[in-house]
């Protein structure tokens, strides 16, 4: 109901901007309808629609005309249709979201290993699978980019921290109802004959690519809007709503990958805006920023775009390192190892992200000069990451390691980013990336890092705090199944595909040489066997939300807040502000109290159970 | 604030601090922006400046940027002393000083059109810049006008939060126009 009104306001927008931008058009002697012109324009207009009409004007924008707000009475799961601004719905809503669009990606993905099996032309023609390929991608990314940070950045560091909610509970709001236009504008761009650039659209291809091209820029201009206002809001909440003596050193380290996340989010996505902008501008304003002829510069799309791209990987990344430390901790029932240097490790990346992203431009023609200084950085950053990595080992070594069902997800995460994490190193070399340069071994490397790391968090992190926020627990059975099958689907996929990488495969292209064939044979089935294993996790994921086993407030005797209030949390989380004696992490030291709920003591951590 | 937002906490930080932070956090943000703007003017065009800019339409609505950031000033002082009828009237300077510079800026572009339209380099870099400063400017007047028409109500005689925000986003507006102007007409 709300959707549909959004859905009218956003067109009703739509017809506004399109009908002002073509008055001017034909004052200025232009034929008045030219797709482009008009739909860029007319978009930010559609977006403004759709807000208010979505609940912005019913709950917020009222007041600024001197308006009586519509009170709030949504219950029940319709609250998870509309303008909610409790954190806890806007969680599950990016959750479901992202996951849904995470799906789509990934029968894309399938398509395009069934046009893969064979050399030659099976099902797509090269257009075609560009196309499919492009929207993969570029769904993939946005999955990663927003899916953790979104749902459990919204979900759970609240908690964590000790508030009630976010700092700007509806601006949260707003930043979530800014996904379904993303979709929409994918949706549109497919439709209209998709675009051929993938997700990285560089220019000057992306600006002569079909009109689909066009949504893709503002379908990412938009997500950018929304991770800019979500990371804003993050960064406010953590320094300021955080409960009292819970100070720097005590934060859960998850809490502070977020935070460090939000920071480059905030920083860093102005420049994906203006990359997206300067490509529209060419596109419908006839400006020349990537006309050479004029005197533009087509490189010049390609440093703002890893300006913003580059530390994006920290983005997709982070999220996942701080789940993999959490749960390490809480699963080997000891403190976290060397907890200053994980954090320590955090702002190392985050410092020296935004140092290195020609790496990815070493073959683009860039200055040569360029080379040794980006490919030196490039390499320097594997001294943080390292940082987090020996937290998380010294954190296993001698622990009490309980292999639950996140707990696998955490240790996959180590063993796949460790694989991705070298690899990326090999890249990092001048004279190796220069061979291997849009070859399938970067399409290894990538997926290794951003679906065996970040995507693998996130499913920790859904397997994790599932009880939590569902208030049911997970079928175990059916989790582990999951989880050995995508650990398996997973890396007999993206294995072979070093080797043929380093054979000369080419990445986004449809097709290759005969000699390629038996291992692309191998890749493709160990890609539908990847896919198919996430049949078996929707089904948990939908079976036990609706009929799993009653969850207990604390099902894995962690002692951090979340755990400490019921499941599913109540509305304003704590019954009395909780007050933080000690870091979250004092396993193994029976007198240690996390917080003082205000509910007399706080019930001791079952330090028994693995007894 | 408002009841949806939510309440500071007892020993926490107070919602107008709150919300000053991500106020502040939304111009570094948004400063980003316009840095990129500017290395994208030197990465194209080096030190190189058309020369038919018209040197007198820049100097002037600078100029005029700069008074209003010194009404919005006043009128920001105004509402913290708690003096409805002289903030309003610096509010509605602010608002005529802003709409004059907005009115050069389209003359400016009118003249610019002939001497180096968008499909030229310097076109390109020129119109951007002034372009997405200019959409900055149009927000900011309508948060003006808001203002206004709030104040008028008597809405900020005891919450002088709004009127402190619109003219921190004024100055904002302002001071990127301070790198502009140079930057553009200048160098």
């Amino acid at each position: 109901m709300n959707i549909v009104r959004g859905l009218i306001g956003g067109a009703v927008g739509y017809i506004l901007g399109a009908a002002l931008l073509m008055t001017i058009r034909v004052a200025t002697g232009a034929r008045a309808w030219e797709v482009e012109s008009v739909s860029a324009g007319a978009w930010m207009f559609a977006l403004i629609g759709w807000l208010l009409a979505v609940g912005v004007w019913r709950y917020w924008a009222r007041e600024w005309f001197g308006l009586e707000l519509v009170p709030y009475t949504t219950t029940g799961w319709r609250r998870y249709l509309d303008f909610d601004t409790d954190h806890k719905v806007i969680g599950i809503q990016y959750l479901v979201k992202f996951l849904t669009m995470f799906f789509m990606a990934g029968l894309f993905a399938m398509l395009m290993r069934y046009e893969l099996m064979d050399n030659g032309e099976a099902l797509l023609d090269s257009g075609r699978y560009n196309a499919i390929m492009s929207l993969h991608g570029t769904m993939m990314v946005f999955v990663a980019v927003a899916a953790t940070v979104g749902a459990f950045g919204n979900f759970v560091v609240p908690i964590m921290i000790g508030a009630d909610d976010m700092a700007f509970p509806r601006l949260n709001a707003l930043s979530f109802w800014l996904i379904p236009p993303v979709l929409i504008a994918l949706t549109v761009s497919f439709v209209s004959g998709g675009y051929d650039t993938g997700w990285t659209g560089y220019a000057p291809l992306s600006v002569e690519s079909d009109v689909g091209g066009l949504f893709f820029n503002l379908a990412f201009f938009t997500l950018g809007l929304s991770s800019i206002i979500g990371a804003l809001n993050i960064i406010v909440t953590v320094v300021t709503m955080r409960a009292k003596g819970m100070n720097w050193m005590r934060l859960p380290i998850f809490v502070w990958s977020i935070f460090v996340t939000s920071i480059l989010s905030l920083i860093f996505t102005q420049f994906i805006a203006l990359a997206m902008l300067m490509v529209v501008l060419d596109r419908t304003a006839g400006m020349v920023f990537f006309d050479p002829a004029s005197g533009g510069d087509p490189l010049l799309y390609q440093h703002i775009f890893w300006f913003y791209s580059h530390p994006a990987v920290y983005i997709m990344i982070l999220p996942a390192f701080g789940i993999t430390l959490e749960i390490i901790s809480h699963f080997s029932r000891k403190p976290l190892f060397g907890y200053k240097w994980a954090v320590g490790g955090l702002l190392g990346i985050m410092g020296m992200s935004m140092f290195v992203w020609a790496h990815h431009m070493f073959t683009s023609g860039m200055a040569e000069a360029l080379r040794k200084p980006f490919l030196a950085s490039t390499e320097l950053i594997s001294i943080p990451t390292g940082m987090i990595f020996l937290s998380a080992v010294g954190t296993l070594w001698l622990g009490k390691i309980r292999l639950e069902l996140p707990m696998l997800f955490a240790l996959a995460v180590l063993f796949n980013f460790l694989i991705g994490g070298i690899t990326g190193v090999f890249l990092a070399d001048v004279p190796v990336d220069i061979q291997l340069q849009d070859t399938y071994f970067v399409v290894a490397h990538l997926h290794y890092v951003v679906l065996g790391g970040g995507i693998f968090g996130l499913f920790a992190a859904i397997y994790y705090w599932f009880p939590k926020m569902t208030g049911r627990m997970m079928n175990d059975r059916l989790g582990k199944i999951h989880f050995w099958w995508m650990m398996v689907g997973f890396n007999v996929t993206f294995l072979p595909m070093f080797i043929v990488g380093l054979q000369g495969m080419n990445r986004r292209v449809a097709d290759y040489t005969p000699d390629l064939v038996g291992t692309n044979r191998v890749i493709s089935m160990a890609g539908f066997f990847l896919g198919t294993s996430f049949v078996v996790f929707l089904y948990n994921f939908i079976y036990s939300w609706i009929k799993g086993a009653k969850a207990p407030a604390n099902p894995w005797g962690a002692r951090t807040l979340e755990w400490q209030v019921p499941s599913p949390p109540p509305h304003e989380n704590f019954e009395v502000p909780p007050i933080i004696l000690a870091d979250p992490y004092g396993y193994g030291e029976p007198d240690s109290d996390h917080a003082d709920l205000g509910i007399g003591t706080l019930p001791k951590i079952q330090e028994t159970v693995e007894a | 604030m408002t009841v949806t937002d939510a309440p500071p906490l007892e020993h926490g930080v107070s919602r107008i601090k709150i919300n000053r932070i991500g106020l502040w956090l939304f111009f570094l943000s948004e400063a980003m922006l316009f840095a990129g703007l500017i290395a994208i003017r030197f990465s194209l065009l080096g030190t190189e400046v058309d020369e038919a800019v018209s040197q007198s339409i820049g100097l002037v609505i600078t100029v005029i940027l700069l008074a209003s950031s010194y009404t919005a000033f006043r009128a920001e002082h105004a509402a913290h002393k708690g003096d409805q009828a002289a903030m309003v009237q610096y509010l509605w300077a602010t608002l005529i000083l802003g709409t004059i510079f907005l009115g050069g800026v389209a003359f400016e572009w009118y003249e610019a059109f002939m001497e180096f339209p968008p499909g030229t380099a310097f076109g390109t870099v020129f119109f951007t810049m002034t372009g997405i400063h200019a959409f900055h400017v149009i927000t900011g007047l309508i948060f003006l006008t808001v203002l206004i028409r709030n104040a008028k109500a008597g809405r900020y005689a005891d919450d002088s939060w709004p009127v402190e925000a619109g003219v921190k986003y004024w100055h904002f507006v302002d001071i990127v126009w301070v790198f502009f102007y140079p930057v553009l007409y200048l160098i």
